[in-house]
């Protein structure tokens, strides 16, 4: 099982004539089982075709043209396009879009957020390379040519989230290389303002049967390690987390931002030290080195596991 | 970024909400004139972006014109928090019988812009929060919606404010939100906002950050308040290092060589993208080494962005090696940094596997990379080994490098 897309999962590609989206769409039909996209919409330029998959002027053509609903949508238009193409997509009951464009004013994001709750559809990003699920499907850039991300990923009981989209793939490299494979890997964005935060995805991936545990890299700016660390403690903990923290450097230089749009230090909540300590108030546990997160993760695997037999061992105690 | 005060009453005063008749002045015989006009008592206030202006010296007051000329004369002349004022603003001293406050700000975990007022005005609003949370009312608001007076009724009478108090102020609000949302504001702030003794409101003071991914869109705004559209206004400036390195970026739209910011250490940095410069700069630091440069590289540069980059870095002054790491890149050609990287090392008279201390770029394009760095000698590694390891092994060499020339 995965979370969000899985090999049935159909979607389309607004922008597909773009440059990155022409490499990202035939990426996505490479990799895995072979992405479903069945349309690509760039206003204008109807009746092309992008490695093979048909362009049409508008989402409504090519809804009409595959004859049933279409799960998903990746965004790769410019930022001053974006709301439309993403409010187009919602309307045309679209419930899965994946925003790959950055540098979005946080108004707009703020604006197809709320459109998008209020229909149920859900965002991922913007800034972001979208979601993988290893040798299934990838929807989005992430991972990069269909070689290269199975170089990186492999299938197995993790989840992985990250802001950054980069770190997403090495993180996830580094899980496979020890053993680790991955249920569902997904970069969220490195924006002020996200679709989809730490928090919102983790009811997903705790009521998905093969995953086991949680990876996540983080950044200073905003509160989405305080809002998942408050998830976790709400919902009792219900998968081990481990957490990387970057841009430590980051707490002795207020007010400048590096990285991606969303890291600023503006605030003590901010910084990386108060995320820190807020996660491990959580009991998620923080990996100093992300080569040590591996083997933070199979402590914590087994601890769980130890604890749930002798549960079952005292349950059948109880019985007899 | 952040407007000067004299810029965010401006905009306050578009959005159609009262200020006083304030003036900006860029000399003391300005600020004599403005306090001619205003006939009467003024405040004389120093126009810098960083806080703390009234006990550094930088706002005071003034009975004549003579005295505004004088005060203004001196603040020009006072360096606040490292800053030389733009100007003074002159402002009539109001006779304010309450201070209030009234800001929106976004909320990023709701996603939303929240409106907060408070009867308790003139200081942060963090303290009134913590010390009176009864007296800070909140409300979110929706940006699809059209912004209605009802939630700026309902924001300030959770803060328990009634009466004529009430009604007067919930156009105030209104105006503020409409104007955070229509100018992409990450902050509008009134702070206080003033009743006179007449029981009309005025703001007196205003604090206002613009989004700058927005600054694109709302160029006629800041075209008329007189905004250098190249003024970044940063928690400090640019420095010359820091412009060479914006130059580099936009000399070709290829890919990304960018956010370059200036250190003082001796291991000069091509590192990338965003999380794994992040990554690779604190464990660079982790290990005792002293970056000369944070930047991000990614987007697949071509062959002499790489090498302009390359190449300033190594030029800067201090700099001893180079180490050239990323995350597994998947856009990015490795063999293009590295021939990148290399053709600067050559260009400026070095041995490429001298000054390159270590490189570690794994993903697109790696097999063709490693023979280019195998070619020249370089130290190099594919994904086996890690981030934090790329940036000890870089360390340890500039450190080894150190502790021979020593003996």
């Amino acid at each position: 099982m995965s979370i969000l897309i899985d090999e049935r999962t159909t979607f389309i590609v607004q922008g597909i004539t773009g440059r990155e989206a022409v490499n990202l769409t035939r990426e996505c039909l490479d990799y895995g089982k072979g992405a479903q996209i069945v349309g690509g919409v760039t206003p204008g330029r109807r009746g092309r075709e992008v490695h093979g998959v048909p362009v049409f002027d508008t989402v409504e053509q090519v809804v009409a043209h595959h004859g049933s609903p279409i799960d998903g949508s990746v965004v790769t238009v410019p930022p001053a396009f974006t709301r439309d193409a993403v409010f187009e997509a919602i309307e045309a009951g679209i419930k899965l879009i994946v925003i790959v464009t950055e540098r979005i004013p946080r108004g707009d994001v703020a604006q197809m957020v709320e459109l998008a709750t209020l229909r149920g559809a859900r965002i991922i990003g913007p800034n972001c390379l979208g979601i993988i699920v290893p040798d299934v499907i990838k929807m989005g850039g992430i991972g990069g040519p269909a070689r290269n991300a199975a170089q990186a990923y492999t299938p197995g009981p993790i989840g992985v989230i990250s802001r950054s989209g980069g770190m997403t793939t090495e993180m996830s490299s580094t899980l496979s290389a020890a053993g680790l494979g991955q249920s569902t890997a997904v970069s969220i964005g490195g924006d002020a303002i996200i679709g989809s935060t730490y928090a919102e995805l983790m009811p997903l991936f705790a009521a998905d049967p093969q995953t086991e545990g949680i990876v996540i890299y983080s950044e200073p700016g905003g509160r989405m390690e305080a809002q998942l660390a408050e998830w976790v403690v709400a919902n009792g903990d219900p998968l081990p987390i481990v957490a990387f923290m970057a841009g430590r450097f980051m707490d002795e230089m207020p007010g400048m931002s590096f990285g991606h749009a969303g890291t600023i230090v503006e605030g003590k909540e901010d910084t990386t030290a108060e995320k820190i300590a807020r996660l491990q108030a959580a009991g998620i546990a923080v990996a100093e080195r992300i080569e040590d997160i591996p083997e933070m993760l199979r402590e914590l695997l087994s601890q769980r596991q130890r604890s749930a037999l002798a549960a079952a061992g005292s349950s059948t105690e109880g019985s007899a | 970024m952040r407007f000067f005060e004299y810029e965010a009453r401006e905009i306050v005063r578009r959005a159609g909400i009262p200020v006083t008749d304030f003036g900006f002045a860029k000399t003391p015989a300005e600020a004599r004139e403005i306090a001619q006009r205003i006939g009467g008592p003024v405040v004389i206030k120093s126009q810098v972006l960083s806080g703390g202006r009234m006990k550094a010296g930088g706002v005071r007051f003034a009975d004549s014109p003579e005295e505004a000329e004088a005060h203004a004369q001196a603040i020009l002349a006072l360096e606040i928090g490292g800053h030389m004022p733009r100007g003074v603003l002159v402002d009539p001293k109001a006779e304010v019988e309450q201070e209030y406050y009234a800001g929106v700000v976004w909320d990023g975990t709701r996603k939303l812009p929240v409106m907060i007022f408070s009867p308790v005005g003139g200081i942060d609003i963090e303290q009134v929060a913590a010390e009176q949370p009864e007296q800070v009312g909140r409300r979110h608001i929706s940006t699809i919606l059209p912004l209605s007076d009802f939630a700026a009724k309902e924001t300030i009478a959770r803060a328990g404010v009634s009466g004529g108090e009430l009604t007067k102020i919930v156009p105030i609000l209104r105006r503020l939100a409409e104007l955070f949302l229509r100018y992409d504001m990450t902050l509008a702030e009134i702070n206080p906002l003033g009743r006179l003794p007449d029981g009309s409101f005025v703001a007196l003071d205003a604090h206002m950050e613009i989004e700058n991914e927005a600054r694109g869109r709302q160029r006629e705004l800041l075209l008329e308040l007189g905004v250098d559209p190249t003024e970044t206004r940063q928690a400090r400036e640019a420095t010359p290092f820091e412009i060479a390195g914006e130059e580099v970026d936009s000399s070709d739209h290829r890919g990304v060589a960018g956010n370059v910011t200036e250190f003082d250490g001796n291991l000069g940095l091509v590192i990338g993208a965003g999380g794994g410069s992040l990554t690779l700069f604190d464990a660079v630091r982790a290990h005792g080494g002293r970056p000369a440069n944070y930047c991000e590289i990614g987007g697949n540069p071509s062959v002499r962005k790489a090498a302009g980059l390359a190449k300033l870095v190594l030029s800067k002054p201090g700099v001893e090696r180079i180490a050239v790491m990323m995350s597994i890149v998947s856009n990015t050609r490795v063999d293009i940094v590295a021939r990148g990287v290399i053709k600067a090392c050559l260009e400026l008279g070095y041995d490429p596997a001298e000054k390159i201390a270590f490189f570690r770029i794994p993903g697109a394009w790696e097999e063709e990379g490693f023979k280019i760095l195998q070619k020249y000698g370089i130290d190099y590694a594919d994904r086996s080994v890690s981030l934090n390891e790329a940036a000890r092994r870089a360390v340890e060499k500039i450190q080894g490098a150190n502790e021979e020339a020593v003996r």
